[in-house]
C-alpha cells in the first residue's frame, strides 16, 4: 500500500492507496506515525484510493484514533467507500470519527489536497 | 445441480492473504456474484486466513493454511483450515471486540466481520488441535446466461 502524506499547520493530510490488510498494516502504521509529529494534532485520511480494507484496516485506524485522542487531536476518514463505511459501522467506529464522510462527500477535499504530496 | 471443487495448501505468510482472497472470489466468480457479494467473500476469507497466520500459527511463517473452496447449486462453501495452536473458547473469540493479543491494534472484529458478510459461520477448534473455519453464502441467481 502506498502511504502520501502532506502537513498543513496541525493537520497532516494521508492518502492510503492499495490494500489496506494485515499485510500492510505494519509499514503503513510506521509511515503514519513517523509523520505524526509532535505539533499534529488532527490526521486526515483520504480513503478513495482504497480498494480493500479488512479488519486489520480498521485496527491501524483506531491505533491512530487513540493516538491523536491522547494529545487531544482528531482523526477524519474522507472519502470513504461504502464499503469501508460498513466496516466503520460494525466496528463502531463511525461516530468517533467526527467530520468524516463518504466518497462523494470527500472528493472534493481529496481533490484540493493533490498537489504537493510526498511518497513517505 | 451444478458442483465444483477447488483445494488450496499455501504457506503462512501474510503475503498470501491477499492470494487467498483473490483465489476464492476468482472461483467464485463462476455463480456470477455481484462486486459487493465478491467483496463480501474477499473480505470474510481475509479475516479467516489472516486469524490463521496470526493467532494459529503465532506468525509462523513456516507453516501451511489450506483453503477449499467448493460450489452446490447457488450455494458456496469456503474452509479455512489451520493445523495450529487452536482456540482455547470458540465462543469467546468470537465475541465482537475480543482480541487474544490487545498490543498488537488488533480490532477483534474478524469473526464479527466474516458473520456479517456470509450466512452462516462454523468455527471447530480445540488447543492443540488446529481450527477450521467453513462459511456459507448463498448467491442469488441474477440471470442464467447458461
Amino acid at each position: 500500500m502506498q502511504v502520501s502524506v502532506k502537513k498543513q499547520g496541525g493537520t497532516l493530510y494521508a492518502a492510503l492507496v492499495g490494500e489496506l490488510d494485515h499485510h500492510s498494516a505494519a509499514p503503513v502504521r510506521q509511515k503514519l506515525d513517523a509523520a505524526l509529529g509532535g505539533d499534529i494534532n488532527e490526521l486526515v485520511l483520504d480513503m478513495r484510493g482504497v480498494s480493500f480494507m479488512d479488519s486489520s484496516g480498521i485496527g491501524v485506524i483506531l491505533g491512530r484514533y487513540k493516538l491523536l485522542r491522547d494529545r487531544g487531536g482528531k482523526l477524519r476518514v474522507s472519502a470513504m467507500s461504502s464499503y469501508a463505511e460498513r466496516i466503520f459501522r460494525m466496528a463502531g467506529m463511525l461516530p468517533l470519527l467526527a467530520g468524516s464522510g463518504t466518497a462523494g462527500m470527500g472528493a472534493r477535499r481529496a481533490a484540493d489536497n493533490k498537489g504537493g504530496k510526498k511518497h513517505v | 445441480m451444478y458442483e465444483n471443487r477447488m483445494q488450496l495448501r499455501f504457506g503462512s505468510i501474510s503475503q498470501n492473504e491477499s492470494f487467498a482472497r483473490t483465489v476464492a472470489a476468482a472461483f467464485a466468480a463462476q455463480l456470477n456474484p455481484t462486486i459487493e457479494e465478491l467483496t463480501d467473500i474477499r473480505t470474510a476469507v481475509s479475516e479467516a486466513v489472516t486469524n490463521a497466520i496470526i493467532h494459529g500459527y503465532e506468525n509462523n511463517p513456516n507453516r501451511a493454511v489450506e483453503l477449499r473452496c467448493s460450489i452446490c447449486g447457488d450455494m458456496l462453501t469456503i474452509v479455512v483450515a489451520d493445523e495450529g495452536k487452536g482456540i482455547e473458547d470458540v465462543m469467546l473469540a468470537m465475541q465482537p471486540f475480543y482480541t487474544s493479543v490487545p498490543s498488537l491494534e488488533r480490532s477483534g472484529m474478524g469473526f464479527a466481520v466474516m458473520e456479517a458478510f456470509m450466512d452462516d459461520v462454523r468455527v471447530e477448534s480445540a488447543p492443540g488441535q488446529g481450527t477450521k473455519v467453513t462459511m456459507q453464502k448463498h448467491i442469488a441467481v441474477v440471470g442464467c446466461d447458461g
